[in-house]
């Protein structure tokens, strides 16, 4: 819808979808700012600490401080790295987290990509940032970094498996592989979301509601390991890596990869609420419908989906400082002889639920 | 299979548990005090920086004896006589300009151990903590009032009234030994005659 709007205002279609393409850009950055900042809040507050409280009114600028002190950064290359693929990494980085927000739906108004295949092109684009961290650990030519970058692919490979059976298992009830379409099925209040069964009735319903949770949790597990967050930061693992394959990074190579990795913590959140809390539909009903102005409409459907984003996000952040990092035959454990054969038999019910 | 079963629902429970946990420290009070801004309340006997009240001050040197780590550093000039430098506060009559009472407070090692001798109580801790320097000689606090004028002034004074004095006596003795030179002058005739 937007980019009809765009090609309407523009008259050129290359200036409108460059520009649709840039809008998640406008949503990243100061979601950004904003999650850095509760990611410091909400672990200061969570150890009885204040956290930033000088920038700003209770810190609220500090990120805005520290973006800029990054920016005034040298830019380092190690004299040993693998030059063109330490600048590339990143870059690719980003790139991959990035694509993965065209498939999203942030409002009915505005998806990337009405791609039909949304999903499954999300988990295929954000497999680039697999190599992207590869690319990184390998280029830095440390140890420290290399051994992040190992550790994350392993990781993230292993955890893809339980993530994609889960989506399976949405979308053999769904019937459809569009997150567009995907959260227009779950319209009409927060009951007929996919984790209370979806807009199924009666019997069906009933019986899809426990394994619909089992399937979320899964999932939150097996996503929380994909972005590399504790206690699935082994990549990363502060007090044994240094911090992963960013060591060597500094300045803005560094503040890209951060960027990545805030943007990746909200893609998998967003796909958690898209699968299972109905994406950008309101739990209530909207503002706008109640009083007749249809285009509040998708600001508040933008509303909802970035709340609900964010609480997945805050989520994620609580875990962190609820949780130790697991050891990485525990972390193998879990993907391997816990969560894909939890995720097998899932599937296998709700398959069969979607039978009846 | 059961172990692996409540193997599974301890991993889920126990993170709940603890998801419970941090989210009420989440909403207790937090520990922090804002430094700059808010200070603690600090102990009746802390030990801080010095102050030497030298309104009070003898120059008696008990303090620059007493310091383990000879941080305090004295100089006095006796007063003339003619001068009052008048009494401190607990009516002990002070008798010395003192012209140099330097503390280095990069030296100090705050014991207290000065703060005891004092006969009038003149130098005592304060509650100021906040006084680093980016040179270490500004951590040599001067705590003497007289300028360098003054005591040159007092050092001359002392200095004319010690030659005064030296002179007196000199004369008097001059004066005793003529007596007595007399005295032995007068004697001699008679006991030659």
């Amino acid at each position: 819808m937007i980019q009809e709007i765009l090609i309407d205002l523009f008259g050129n279609e290359i200036v409108a979808f460059i520009i649709s393409a840039a809008l998640p850009l406008v949503f990243i950055v100061p979601f950004v700012i904003f999650a850095v900042w509760l990611e410091r809040k909400v672990s200061a507050h969570m150890q009885d600490r204040l956290g930033p409280m000088r920038v700003g009114w209770h810190g609220v600028l500090q990120t805005v401080a520290d973006f800029i002190k990054l920016v005034q950064k040298e830019d380092i290359i190690a004299a040993d790295a693998d030059k063109k693929m330490f600048i590339l990494a990143p870059i690719m980085v980003f790139a991959g987290s990035y694509a993965a927000y065209a498939a999203f739906p942030f409002s009915s108004a505005y998806i990337g990509s009405g791609v039909d295949v949304g999903i499954f092109f999300v988990i295929a684009i954000s497999s680039v940032v697999v190599a992207g961290l590869l690319m990184a650990g390998w280029a830095s030519n440390n140890k420290y970094s290399l051994y992040g970058a190992m550790r994350s692919a392993a990781q993230i490979v292993s955890y893809e498996i339980p993530t994609a059976l889960v989506i399976l298992s949405i979308v053999m009830v769904t019937g459809t592989l569009s997150l567009a379409e995907m959260s227009e099925l779950q319209a009409g209040g927060f009951w007929n979301w996919q984790i209370f069964g979806g807009a199924e009735t009666g019997l069906v319903k009933i019986l899809l509601i426990p394994f619909m949770i089992i399937a979320f949790i899964i999932f939150y597990i097996s996503s929380l390991a994909e972005v590399n967050r504790t206690p699935f930061d082994m990549p990363e693992a502060e007090s044994e890596l240094v911090s992963g394959y960013h060591t060597e990074y500094s300045g803005m190579k560094f503040s890209i990869f951060f960027l990545a990795e805030y943007a990746n913590m909200f893609a998998v959140s967003a796909i958690a609420a898209i699968l299972f809390f109905g994406g950008y539909q309101s739990p209530f009903g909207y503002i706008g419908d109640l009083l007749g102005i249809d285009w509040l409409v998708p600001f508040e459907q933008l509303f909802w989906f970035a709340m609900k984003g964010l609480f997945f996000v805050f989520v994620q952040m609580w875990l962190r400082w609820t949780l130790p990092r697991v050891r990485v035959d525990q972390l193998m454990t879990i993907c391997w002889k816990y969560l894909i054969p939890y995720a097998f038999v899932n599937l296998i019910i709700i398959g069969l639920i979607t039978l009846i | 299979m059961k172990q692996y079963l409540r193997n599974s629902w301890d991993g889920i429970w126990t993170v709940l548990v603890g998801m419970k946990i941090t989210f009420m420290h989440m909403f207790t009070k937090s520990v922090t005090i804002q430094y700059p801004t808010v200070k603690v309340k600090l102990p009746e006997r802390v030990r801080n920086r010095l102050y030497v009240n030298m309104d009070d001050c003898i120059g008696c040197l008990q303090c620059e004896r007493a310091c383990p780590v000879s941080c305090i550093e004295i100089e006095t000039v006796k007063s003339v006589p003619s001068e009052d430098l008048g009494t401190t506060s607990n009516g002990k009559k002070k008798a010395l300009h003192v012209t140099t009472f330097n503390i280095d407070f990069a030296k100090c090692c705050y014991c207290q151990l000065c703060v005891f001798p004092c006969p009038t109580e003149c130098i005592y801790m304060t509650e100021t903590y906040e006084f680093s320097e980016f040179e270490r000689n500004s951590l040599n606090y001067k705590f003497a009032t007289l300028t360098p004028e003054e005591v040159v002034d007092k050092k001359q004074k002392l200095e004319v009234f010690d030659a005064e004095k030296a002179a007196a006596k000199a004369e008097a003795e001059k004066a005793k030994a003529e007596e007595a030179a007399k005295k032995t002058a007068e004697d001699k005739p008679e006991t030659e005659n």
